[in-house]
């Protein structure tokens, strides 16, 4: 009897998933990562050849400009773009595991509205603080909004439920996003706001990408460990303790990995996390719903999503920075709304 | 447990239903009372009741009649219209974070308003009569594109379709707005921002004629169906099951919850956040049968925005906090308070 139910808790549900194909797409993904790079380095207000991106890359020649340019400017916006994609895609794909709603997507955990909160605090009674601890402190903000939540979502009986972590997160956000707004309409310092909070790579410095990347790697490894557990919670709470999975840990272990992969990316570059709400869910149409293939998949296929877009935020308005976020969602909404309308009944 | 005892409890949870409602009417009442005594002149309650009956000053009935009486009723009509069209949509979507929101409708509305003050410069004496208009026909507009997005032939229109769908679109107006305005000059943007934290500014009569016949109709028209969305709630499959026509009956109550919202954004701004909480708050008070909690859901609405309004309106003398975030300020503790304590 106890061999049985052991041998039944060893294996993991028949979760529909197509390997080859997110193998192709992890393949294909990384190839188009990294033409998108290349082409990401050689364009912008001077564009400049492939074949100089090469040598500034592996013969680095510091009197030249070119390669000054490439090696100062070019090169960190281009991987920060490729690190906070990925970040934010495997963030959203987390978490619409963990809250089993479709519409999860980092900010519901409170991270967009903290880090904007903090933001509006900054700017209105810190005028002038430097770019680095403006990030920090947003940042802090970002895990100020993951701690409300999370301990308002599991306080009471019956710990933390999908239902009411989503609750928990859209309603503390909302207040986040009150206060903020107060403070900004009374401050004035709305439209400051929505220029830093718009989003975009463009200015990042490789110190910033020094700090960010660890982070960022971390969390993508972290959130690949997990992925078999979060499969199990996407099932539903019940089956997935009664397949022998410790669903606190777990969700606690997912929201920690959320926080450190969007808060370090909304803090670094703002609130582009629409990424983290369509990039898994086009993962999820193309690789079924294990999500052992759904995290590598969101977190490529977010990168290449990133840098192409910012490529356009450069080319649109040559000289003038459109907000990344804002070509993303006009980009990635119709796309988005094509797959909702293809999706079987079911699925949906 | 036998039939009777089950009737007996049954019973019994109605008798607490309507209770609540009895005391959630009771403090509009009240909260009615004392906005009507509170601003920026104060009016003491023996001069309030002078005044209702006529024999007031000429400076006391205007402050009362043409000021504060239509906001009061604004406020009222607007938190019950978001609740209602909240608690129908979250109703048929059985997704709890379903709200006005979702549909689109405020960032419909929203885009309106970002149009139109981009090309009526704030100095010129700019048409503003015209903005409830447009902001109505920028919500239903959305709406309506949103229906045609998530219908199809053969399935009719799905909720969750619908849900990620009016995510979309809101997201891409939401990207259009922030092009529109970034570049926006500083009193525009200001003007804009305060529309979009949701600030009543719809306080003659004629607002609340405009407004009145939508809650009027649509009101009854939701409680009629109250038995229509508890089958709904079931599940699409169990409702097909029980008989309900599900696609045909869900069409009807969105559109419903649309007109609802639509009419509420153009008067009141985009207060959305009114629609996801006070349909929550009322099912922790009343349960989710819908008999009760349509009517808890409006009554709940309605006194959230009376009672933020009438704090936005006291606590900054002589300027006003825009009544969306005093909602969100007043609102949101007491459901957090809620969800901990919930089972």
């Amino acid at each position: 009897m106890t061999s049985t139910l052991e041998s039944a808790s060893q294996e993991t549900p028949q979760v529909r998933s197509r390997p080859l194909t997110a193998a192709l797409i992890l393949i294909g993904g990384l190839a188009a990562l990294a033409f998108g790079l290349a082409l990401s380095i050689s364009v912008g207000a001077a564009d400049i050849k492939l074949s100089t991106v090469w040598e500034a890359v592996f013969h680095f020649n510091g009197d030249l400009t070119q390669h000054q340019v490439i090696r100062e400017l070019r090169m960190p916006r281009a991987i920060a773009g490729a690190l906070v994609g990925a970040a934010f895609a495997t963030a959203g794909a987390i978490m619409q595991g963990m809250t089993r709603n479709p519409l999860g997507d980092p900010s519901l955990l409170g991270i967009n509205a903290g880090a904007g909160f903090a933001l509006a605090i900054c700017f209105a009674f810190l005028p002038g603080l430097p770019f680095g601890q403006v990030t920090l402190i947003s940042f802090l903000g970002a895990a100020m909004g993951t701690v409300l939540v999370y301990g308002i979502g599991s306080a009471g009986r019956g710990g933390l439920t999908p239902v009411r972590l989503a609750l928990a997160g859209a309603a503390i956000s909302m207040l986040l996003v009150a206060l903020s707004e107060a403070i900004s309409i009374h401050f004035r310092i709305g439209q400051e706001l929505v220029f830093w909070y718009a989003g975009g790579v463009a200015g990042i410095k490789w110190s910033q990408v020094a700090v960010m990347a660890p982070w960022i790697g971390a969390g993508l490894i972290g959130a690949l460990l997990l992925s078999r557990s979060i499969t199990l919670l996407s099932l539903g709470d019940e089956v997935a303790s009664g397949l022998g999975l410790r669903t606190g840990l777990a969700k606690l272990c997912g929201s920690v990995l959320v926080l450190v992969l969007a808060g370090a990316s909304v803090a670094a570059v703002g609130g582009i996390s629409f990424v983290g709400l369509i990039v898994p869910h086009i993962a999820r149409s193309l690789v079924g719903a294990s999500y052992r293939w759904i995290i590598p998949c969101s977190a490529v296929l977010g990168g290449v999503l990133l840098v192409f877009a910012d490529i356009g935020a450069r080319m649109i308005h040559r000289g003038f920075e459109t907000p990344v976020g804002a070509l993303i969602a006009v980009i990635g909404v119709p796309f988005f709304l094509y797959l909702i309308r293809r999706m079987r009944r079911e699925t949906v | 447990m036998s039939a009777s005892a089950l009737e007996q409890a049954k019973r019994r949870n109605n008798a607490r239903a309507w209770s609540i409602l009895l005391i959630l009417a009771v403090l509009i009442v009240i909260v009615f009372i004392v906005s009507m005594n509170t601003g920026y002149t104060r009016l003491s309650p023996a001069d309030v009741l002078k005044t209702l009956f006529g024999y007031g000053t000429e400076k006391q009935s205007l402050i009362l009649f043409e000021f504060r009486l239509p906001r009061i009723v604004v406020s009222i009509l607007i938190g019950a219209g978001l609740a209602l069209s909240g608690c129908v949509l979250q109703g048929i979507t059985r997704n709890p974070l379903s709200d006005p929101g979702v549909l689109g409708i405020n960032s419909g509305a929203g885009l309106m308003v970002v149009l139109f003050v981009a090309f009526y410069p704030s100095n010129e004496a700019s048409p503003v009569f015209l903005l409830p208009v447009l902001a109505l026909i920028g919500a239903l507009a959305t709406a309506g594109l949103l229906m045609l997005l998530s219908y199809k032939k053969s399935e009719g229109v799905s909720p969750m379709r619908m849900v990620l769908s009016g995510i979309a679109l809101a997201a891409a107006i939401q990207a259009a707005m922030i092009i529109l305005t970034i570049r926006m000059d500083p009193n525009e943007y200001q003007f804009v921002q305060i529309w979009i934290a949701g600030s009543i500014w719809g306080t003659t009569w004629k607002f609340v004629l405009a407004l009145l016949p939508w809650i009027v109709i649509l009101f009854p028209y939701v409680l009629f169906k109250a038995k229509t969305l508890n089958v709904l709630n079931l599940g699409e499959h169990l409702a097909a099951g029980l008989g309900a026509p599900v696609g045909r009956e869900r069409l009807l109550l969105l559109a419903a919850a649309v007109a609802l919202a639509g009419s509420c954004v153009a008067v009141g701004g985009a207060i959305g956040f009114v629609g996801l909480i006070a349909p929550h708050l009322a099912r922790r008070l009343v349960g989710s049968r819908h008999e009760t909690l349509i009517p808890a859901s409006a009554l709940t609405g309605a006194l959230l925005v009376l009672v933020a309004d009438t704090i936005g309106r006291v606590v900054l003398q002589p300027s006003e906090i825009p009544t969306g975030i005093v909602v969100a300020v007043i609102g949101v503790p007491y459901f957090l308070y809620l969800l901990a304590k919930a089972k």
